[in-house]
């Protein structure tokens, strides 16, 4: 209750003072109750209200209670309300006593003011007075600073040139230009008085002098690029022009390169053999020294030139390009000037460095060659970052790829060689030890093949695997596909491969072009060449290509030629080279021949007792012919007629007696009628069919070839009764011995009874010796 | 030419021989001389008549024995010579002989008109004889039209003779013995048409030789020229110091004989003994080979000839190839008509046949 009695205390002084606002809240909050009109302390209250509902709702005792504490309330307010009227009668008496003592002190304080009002004055008159006389002094004093101040200046500047002199002795060319650039102006300003003109141009003459110190030291070779940057930033600050400074800077960093490219040119010359070291050295040093290999040349070109060339571009930037205070056109001009420069050199060294990789022609590993190569172009790549605007690695590629073109057409150069060495080792052997045995000699004829096949498949695998070095994943630009991809296809493929395989047809074709006549060529190495060929075809060639393109992983194969052309070409060589070995020795046998028929008196000869040697010869050669070719060539088919010796003999005595008949006939029209007849009805003989590649192929064609030239020799010459014998003995040794050798043996025999017949036809008295006796001395001889 | 088939003569023997009647103007006539042993042998001449393609022909009876080698005189239509042998039992050698068709001859009688026997006889005008005897292998007559002298290759020895002369026997002039080692056996020969007529050339083994008949020494000697035998050889007409040659080594040569260390060009087409090779008279870049591989090829070697390259409009292959191909048994002799330049093609089919093509050569076959 002693908290409800506070509140509504504080309320009453707040209704009194007028303070509403703030305490709303707290009012409206009360509202609810006070709006109970049974509340005691509500504003609202209604007694009569709350005394019958107290009346209403309490007991007796309740009411008892009730009444009292409503007294005790009441007796409290009470006391309250005093205490209060207390308090506020005190607080009033001494509030008023506080504004009585007041007031006394305001008066005293007025007084006061009004006195120092009249010292303010005086003081503002004293001032006044004081400024108005120091006033003539002060400007006096400014002057006589301004003075103090030029007159430093105008030391300065006299003593310029002493200064610039110590500075210059001194080597503080820095501190020198400085002065100058601050007394420069007032110096050009003052030039037509006398006593400025002099010291301006002592000034200028020190400058002069200065400025010749700069060039002299920018001149100098050993000076360090550090250097060098001051001196130019010096000299530019003295107004030297920039594009002459470029040039200037520029040929003197020539002179430098130009050094370095003239030792490379040395050492390339001194490699060449050009230049003889003992020129500049003592012999036995030059005797150690026979110039670089191509990796040092290549060092010695990018620690010498390119780096030369580096620190020069980098120093060049430094100095000329992106000066604050340089504009725009200096820089590009500079630039250009920088580009034109070092393209230049850079040619130079391109040149150099293409020479000097064309010199690289020894065989063998070139795995040197292409570290230098990789070294090479990466420096290159290096360099292309430094100056932005030009390209050198696609001229180092160019070399790059013109070196490993290099390579390629060496090793197709050495193979071609190596492929001359292998056919003139084998005409060695061919043509040494013929005496050593025909039956040695069929066997050593397959040896020579696959020795030649091996070695050049050996040389082939080696030069591709030496050629790998190009495409090795540790060399940097093998991973570029602009290298990469026409290396593998263009250069190796069709630069290597292909080519090669055009080669050993051309020389193949070459030995098929006109020989005989001059330089003969051992028909065995014919044979072996045309087999070669055969073999190149079937096996060789596919194998060597796909060798080339798993080892060089070759994609590209629209732009390449067609493994069947390959094919193609080498059969046909074969096929050339096979039909030529068929002439040659088809012409040698010919030629045994016709002059055994030529230099044959056939009009007196006497009677056969014998086979002619010349037939056992032929008989023997072309046995012989069929042991080298049966070495390199399958038998191949024959046309099934009869393979029993039985058969055959029989056969070719029932022909024999078939002809008989037309023998005995007058050699008149009848005769060739009759031959022609039977010819009509008889197979046509082909006589210069084309070979197949197989040994009876081959031996039917030299047979062919032989008997026909027999057959012509018989039609030149007149024969005796024993002449015209003595060719039936012949011919039927060479039936009994050849049949064996050809595809069809009703060829040879054909082909015989022809010459028989024309013998008959050209001799004088026709008497036909007995077929018995001709078997008798047949089987003798 | 309505008729472009070529026309086939036949002869009743064999034969070797063949030429071309050079005297005659405008008429297309050769001269065949056959070769047998036992009969008697004749000698045929032949009138083709282009218009018509119609083969007139005569026959004269040569008694003498077979005919090796026919060449016709240049100035004088009626006389031709031979080489021919006599065989007997024991021997057999080579003679020569100039010959006079007669006169008086029945006009020709067109082919297939065979029934009389009776040839006429050739009126034998004299024997050409070398001094010391030798097989005459082949005669030649000046180009030029000088009736008088005849040269004769003998095995060894060139000789000449002079068939003016009033005896009946021609006299010996000069002769020309082929020095050198082994075999030297001349081939043939021809008479080079340029140079004054004073040059000839033979085939000797497998060289040709040059001589010049003023000094009657070697001017020239291609040694290897061919492989094997030399067999024919020719002057190109038009072009002087050109020559082609032909041998067993299947190849056709041609040769500047100012350089003859290597030949200006080489043909391989045949593949068996070259047998004879013939320059045509005004179209000299025509070439007509024959060999024993069955084959007469015409070739057209335009950049040997004398004409300006691509002027033969009608034939004009652009290079040098052989333009025909035609399969013979086993052709031995050609010739072309001088006549009619590119018109007639003549060709001995080595035997009984005789063909005369429009410049496709065509025969029959018998194999000789």
């Amino acid at each position: 209750n002693g908290t409800g009695d506070e509140r509504r205390h504080r309320r009453d002084l707040k209704l009194y003072y007028g303070m509403d606002n703030g305490e709303t809240e707290a009012t409206s909050h009360i509202v609810p109750q006070s709006s109970d009109p049974c509340n005691l302390d509500g504003a609202n209250f209604q007694s009569q209200l709350y005394l019958s509902k107290l009346i209403q709702e309490r007991s007796l005792t309740e009411l008892m209670d009730e009444e009292q504490k409503m007294v005790r309330d009441i007796k409290g307010l009470d006391s309250d309300m005093q205490t209060l009227v207390y308090e506020n009668y005190n607080k009033f008496i001494s509030a008023t006593d506080t504004i009585r003592k007041m007031k006394n002190d305001f008066r005293k304080m007025e007084d006061e003011m009004d006195h120092l009002a009249s010292n303010m004055s005086a003081i503002t008159d004293f001032s006044t007075s004081i400024s108005s006389t120091l006033q003539d002094r002060r400007q006096q004093i400014t002057k006589l600073a301004g003075v103090h101040s030029l007159l430093k200046k105008l030391q300065f500047l006299f003593e310029l040139p002493a200064r610039l002199n110590k500075c210059i002795e001194m080597e503080a060319y820095v501190q020198a230009v400085r002065y100058y650039t601050k007394a420069q102006r007032v110096l050009h300003q003052y030039e037509h008085m006398p006593s400025f003109q002099g010291i301006h141009t002592d000034c200028e003459i020190m400058i002069k002098h200065l400025r010749g110190r700069l060039m002299d030291r920018f001149r100098q070779k050993e000076s360090t690029a550090k250097q060098l940057t001051e001196c130019v930033d010096l000299l530019l600050q003295l107004g030297e022009p920039a594009e002459s400074l470029c040039d200037e800077f520029l040929s003197h960093a020539r002179h430098k390169l130009d050094e370095d490219l003239g030792e490379l040119q040395r050492q390339m010359k001194l490699y060449s053999g050009e230049l003889s070291p003992s020129e500049e050295q003592r012999p036995s040093q030059a005797y150690m020294n026979p110039g670089m290999d191509v990796l040092e040349f290549v060092d010695s070109g990018c620690n010498g030139f390119l780096s030369n060339m580096c620190l020069v571009i980098a120093s060049y930037n430094d100095m000329f390009m992106n000066r604050p205070q340089a504009d725009e056109s200096l820089d590009t001009v500079a630039l250009r000037k920088l580009v034109v420069f070092v393209n230049d050199l850079m040619e130079q060294y391109f040149s150099s460095v293409r020479q000097r990789v064309q010199l690289e022609k020894e065989t063998g590993d070139n795995t040197i060659l292409v570290r230098a190569l990789d070294r090479f172009h990466r420096r290159l790549q290096a360099m292309n970052k430094l100056l932005p605007d030009t390209d050198f690695s696609r001229a180092g590629t160019e070399i790059v790829s013109k070196g490993a073109k290099d390579r390629v057409v060496h090793y197709l150069k050495s193979l071609k060689q190596h492929f001359a060495d292998c056919l003139t080792d084998i005409r060695q052997s061919l043509a040494a030890p013929r005496i050593a045995g025909k039956q040695d000699h069929g066997t050593r004829l397959a040896d020579l093949l696959a020795n030649m096949q091996s070695s050049v498949v050996e040389q082939f695998k080696s030069v591709l695997g030496n050629l790998q070095a190009f495409i090795a994943p540790d060399i940097t630009f093998a991973m570029k596909p602009y290298f990469r991809g026409p290396f593998c296809s263009q250069d190796v493929r069709e630069g290597l491969v292909v080519a090669f395989v055009k080669h050993v047809c051309t020389v193949c074709n070459d030995f098929c072009e006109v020989p005989g006549d001059k330089t003969t060529s051992p028909p065995a190495l014919l044979l072996i060449l045309s087999r070669f060929c055969i073999d190149l075809e079937n096996a060789a060639i596919s194998y060597l290509l796909s060798l080339a393109e798993e080892q060089f992983m070759v994609e590209d194969r629209t732009s390449v030629t067609a493994a069947t052309d390959l094919f193609a070409m080498a059969k046909d060589t074969g096929q050339r080279l096979l039909n030529h070995y068929v002439r040659v020795q088809g012409l040698t046998i010919s030629q045994m021949l016709r002059k055994s028929v030529e230099t044959r008196d056939w009009l007196n000869t006497i009677e056969p007792r014998n086979v002619r040697a010349v037939m056992k010869r032929v008989v023997e050669d072309i046995t012989a012919i069929d042991m080298q070719v049966g070495q390199l060539y399958e038998e191949g088919v024959r046309r099934e007629r009869s393979s029993d010796s039985s058969r055959r003999t029989h056969a070719l005595s029932t022909s024999q007696q078939n002809r008989r008949p037309q023998w005995n006939y007058a050699p008149s029209i009848d005769n060739s009628l009759m031959s022609n007849i039977q010819k009509l009805f008889s197979e046509k003989i082909e006589i210069f069919s084309a070979v197949e590649f197989s040994k009876v192929s081959v031996l039917t064609g030299i047979v062919k070839i032989s008997l026909k030239t027999f057959l012509e020799c018989v039609r030149l010459r007149t024969f005796g009764k024993y002449g015209l014998q003595q060719i039936q003995v012949d011919t039927h040794y060479l039936q009994l011995y050849l049949w064996r050798f050809v595809s069809d043996e009703n060829l040879v025999q054909v082909l015989l009874d022809e010459i028989v017949c024309s013998a008959v036809h050209r001799c004088v008295d026709p008497v036909m010796m007995e077929p018995s006796v001709i078997d008798l001395i047949c089987e003798r001889g | 030419m309505e008729d472009d088939a070529p026309v086939i003569y036949g002869l009743e023997f064999q034969a070797r021989s063949l030429c071309a009647q050079e005297a005659e103007g405008d008429s297309i006539h050769f001269l065949v001389g056959t070769q047998s042993l036992r009969a008697e042998n004749q000698v045929h001449f032949i009138d083709f008549d282009d218009e018509n393609n119609i083969i007139n022909k005569t026959i004269f009876l040569h008694q003498e024995g077979e005919i090796w080698n026919i060449s016709s005189s240049v100035s004088d239509v009626s006389l031709f010579s031979t080489c021919f042998s006599k065989t007997t039992e024991t021997e057999s050698e080579l003679k020569a002989a100039v010959w006079q068709i007669p006169d008086n001859r029945d006009p020709p009688s067109p082919v297939g008109d065979d029934g009389s026997s009776s040839h006429p006889h050739l009126i034998l005008k004299c024997y050409l004889e070398p001094e010391v005897r030798s097989d005459v292998k082949s005669v030649l007559w000046q180009p030029s039209g000088d009736n008088h002298t005849v040269i004769g290759l003998c095995e060894d020895k060139i000789v000449f003779w002079d068939l003016n002369t009033a005896s009946s026997a021609p006299k010996v002039v000069s002769s020309i013995n082929v020095e050198g080692k082994g075999q030297h056996k001349m081939t043939s020969g021809r008479w080079n048409p340029h140079h004054n007529c004073n040059q000839i050339a033979t085939a000797n083994d497998t060289s040709v030789r040059g001589w010049d008949l003023r000094t009657m020494s070697q001017v020239y000697t291609i040694e290897s020229a061919h492989g094997q035998l030399v067999r024919d050889l020719d002057f190109n007409p038009n072009k002087q110091y050109y020559l082609v040659t032909c041998g067993d080594d299947c190849r056709v040569k041609f040769w500047d004989t100012r350089k003859v260390t290597e030949p200006l060009k080489v043909l391989s087409e045949h593949s068996h003994w070259v047998w004879s090779v013939r320059y045509n008279t005004f179209h000299d870049q025509l070439v007509l080979t024959s060999s024993s591989d069955s084959r007469v090829i015409l070739n057209s070697v335009v950049s040997l000839s004398s004409e300006p390259y691509g002027h033969l409009v009608e034939k004009d292959d652009g290079d040098d190839d052989s333009l025909h191909e035609s399969s013979q048994e086993s052709p031995k002799m050609v010739s072309w008509s001088l006549t009619r330049s590119m018109k007639t093609v003549s060709m001995l089919s080595a035997g009984q046949v005789l063909t005369l093509g429009h410049l496709l050569p065509s025969a029959m076959m018998d194999d000789w």
